[in-house]
């Protein structure tokens, strides 16, 4: 029998003090007009901002000590990370950094990585970007073309990623990259480096998205050359990394809380005695929210626990997503408006910057559909 | 995991595994039927009975079974993965109220009616009947005086309009809030029986996927196939994940934003979930023969019962909005 438990988690009494400093903190950084909660999302880059979370210790809070980390539990992390984006934080510069590739860094990076990379990152000072995806390979990873040459003392790298969020201001990336030809094992053969966008060998494009934004970048690398203590794990085990790094990034608030600051927005619009059909449109999302939010944190749990509830994880981001999806679709009905973007601040801009975003919540990160296909492996389907 | 904690724990896997055991030996598809045609599965409830589920959910001072709410919830949920054709979850809710409102818990099958006593569930074939009255009294009457009319739900399940003119009550004590109360010990249980009827549902879904064969292999390789089995593990996931917190939540009495938001939720996912259940099995669903319909007629039946999703959706909406949208994260994040 298939069941799926979402234990409760008991947040520690750290977490909940945690949690009153970073609202103290939000309430404060918001007042003073240092950001502007209806515009942020997890994309918002702001340097300054991510500095600030530096200085509190609110980056690579699970990390050692000695790399600069504050060796906090997975629920005090996820406090953090769930209060930043319901408070609409500008997160973006850091995010990456914290989410995945320090914690790759830790868990594969050689002993000069860590101890040059960690503490900046931790310190909001270090920002990274991820490239996977390339132009023939995106649901796709194992078709990656990008190739790694050995040479003297470490790797020569030529080809070309795409859809690489922040690379034209990021210090940092990790990327993908076929060492091996390409063998019955199509998984087999490919590695990932960290590498330093300052130096020469890379070139940054963008690639500005559909309301004209830039965050996108392709990136192109002739003969850039990695040093061998920067190349993660070992040579030929990037396709397990990738996949185990995706695992860990699938379950987080950031995956059903893209729309939060809309659905406040609406319900404050709505009113405090809303019709029948708002209330009970508002008491849906409600709803959906707590489950997800449940589930959500129970996987905190699990993983901190060592627990690798990955089908479940696949399950937040899809339920979650999907749930991010409708909140632009319901509201725009309720508070009927025309959406606006680049008008100045006003209900119709955040639904307008929200339904311009909406597409990417279903594809980044792995799109639903490759998630559902794995799900489907997980139930034992495939 | 303290010593006590674990006992309890693996009392309840007993618990768990007995009812998988009751089901299988004295659930068979002639009693299901019999069931619906009307007759009282007495054998059935007896077993139940005697592994102590009909007082499970009560405080041992009243009987209880030593379990505490939260695996009270999971043996009711466990007989409702099986659909088992009992009134457990109203003899539970029955005698909740009545502890609440400090009164003796008699033996045997109780049920619950609201002021208007329509559609009581069970109510033709329960020992006891307690009643909320329009001024939040409990009462209890037993139930053998009445001449009930006797209608079902859509899985067959009896619902009796009960007249109460010139009845006695047996006990009665007044319990503020009890009409409310019971609202919501009824919300909290379906919901605890629909996430347990909707991970059946997938089961079957699962085992029906991966044995249909069509154009040559199982239906469940075919990724259309896949994608709307994903659908249905999301839905039954969501409410297994609000269910389990609703409980938690309630442990005393039910806790109404908690609650409102399960029954939304899960009825919501009881609608989604078995019509995807259905699709994957075609026309073999469909069937008599086939024991889906045992656990999607009890979907669809459960989530209008106690309020349905809009109504809970309404409440939990209107909760929302009198507090202001800047108390939504306090509330969503309190512990």
């Amino acid at each position: 029998m298939h069941e799926f438990r979402f234990e409760a988690v008991k947040m520690p009494p750290a977490a909940e003090q945690l949690r009153r400093e970073v609202r103290a903190f939000l309430a404060g950084e918001a007042a003073r007009g240092s950001f502007q909660p209806t515009r942020n999302s997890w994309n918002t880059y702001d340097p300054e901002f991510s500095r600030k979370c530096g200085e509190r210790g609110w980056i690579g809070m699970r990390w050692p000590k000695q790399y600069g980390g504050h060796e906090r539990s997975a629920l005090e992390r996820y406090v953090v990370t769930e209060e930043m984006l319901a408070g609409g934080a500008p997160v973006g510069a850091h995010w990456v950094a914290d989410r995945q590739s320090g914690h790759q860094i830790l868990r594969y990076g050689s002993e000069r990585a860590k101890r040059d990379l960690l503490p900046k990152i931790a310190a909001g000072a270090c920002f990274f970007a991820i490239g996977m995806s390339e132009p023939d390979s995106g649901s796709d990873l194992a078709a990656v073309r990008t190739r790694g040459v050995k040479v003297d003392g470490g790797w020569k790298l030529s080809g070309t990623k795409v859809w690489t969020s922040n690379a034209h201001r990021a210090h940092y990336k990790i990327t993908l990259a076929r060492t091996a030809p390409k063998e019955e094992d199509r998984h087999a053969g490919m590695t990932q480096f960290i590498i330093d966008l300052s130096k020469p060998g890379v070139t940054v494009r963008p690639i500005h998205n559909l309301y004209g934004g830039h965050d996108f970048n392709q990136v192109i690398y002739d003969d850039y050359f990695v040093p061998d203590d920067m190349v993660l794990g070992e040579v030929g085990s990037g396709w397990k990394m990738v996949t185990g790094e995706l695992a860990f990034e699938r379950s987080g608030p950031d995956r059903f809380l893209s729309t939060y600051r809309l659905l406040v927005e609406s319900i404050r619009a709505l009113g405090p005695s809303p019709g029948d059909r708002a209330a009970a449109e508002v008491g849906r999302f409600v709803a959906h929210l707590s489950a997800l939010r449940r589930m959500s944190t129970s996987i905190a749990g699990m993983l901190e626990k060592g627990a690798q509830p990955i089908v479940e994880a696949a399950l937040v981001k899809d339920v979650g997503t999907t749930f991010e999806r409708e909140v632009p679709e319901v509201f725009r009905q309720l508070l009927p408006t025309e959406p606006t973007l680049g008008q100045g601040e006003s209900y119709s801009e955040l639904l307008g910057l929200t339904v311009l975003r909406a597409p990417g919540f279903t594809i980044r990160g792995g799109t639903r559909e490759i998630l559902r296909g794995m799900i489907a492996r997980g139930l034992g389907l495939r | 995991m303290s010593a006590v904690q674990e006992d309890a724990g693996s009392m309840l896997q007993d618990l768990l595994t007995t009812i998988d055991r009751v089901a299988e030996a004295h659930c068979p598809k002639a009693l299901r039927e019999s069931a619906e045609a009307g007759e009282w599965p007495a054998a059935l409830w007896r077993e139940l009975e005697n592994v102590g589920l009909a007082r499970a959910a009560l405080p041992e001072s009243a009987g209880g079974a030593g379990l505490d709410f939260g695996g009270a919830m999971a043996a009711l949920r466990r007989t409702a993965y099986h659909a088992l054709p009992v009134p457990l979850a109203e003899t539970m809710i029955a005698g909740r109220l009545l502890v609440a409102a400090g009164l003796e818990v008699p033996d045997g099958p109780l049920t619950v009616a609201s002021g208007d006593a329509k559609r009581v569930p069970w109510g033709n074939q329960c020992g006891h009947v307690v009643r909320i009255s329009s001024d939040d009294e409990v009462t209890l009457f037993p139930l053998r005086d009445f001449s009930p009319r006797i209608e079902k739900n859509l899985a067959g399940e009896p619902r009796a309009s009960l007249d109460f003119r010139g009845k006695a009550p047996a006990a009665k004590s007044a319990l503020q809030g009890a009409q409310e109360r019971l609202m919501l010990e009824g919300a909290l249980a379906r919901s605890v029986q629909m996430a347990g009827a909707l991970e059946r549902a997938l089961a079957y879904s699962l085992t029906y996927a991966s044995e249909r064969v069509q154009f040559g292999r199982p239906i469940g390789k075919f990724q259309a196939v896949q994608h709307m089995l994903a659908l249905l593990a999301g839905q039954a996931a969501a409410a297994s994940a609000i269910a389990d917190a609703a409980v938690e939540a309630s442990a005393q009495a039910p806790d109404e934003f908690t609650v409102a938001a399960a029954k939304a939720r899960v009825g919501e996912a009881a609608g989604k979930g078995a019509e995807i259940a259905h699709q994957v099995h075609g026309a073999m669903g469909f069937t008599r023969e086939h024991n889906l319909h045992y656990v999607t007629r009890r979907l669809w039946s459960w989530r209008d019962e106690f309020g349905n999703e809009a109504h809970w959706q309404m409440r939990l909406g209107r909760m929302v909005a009198a507090k202001g949208a800047d108390a939504l994260w306090p509330m969503l994040t309190r512990s």
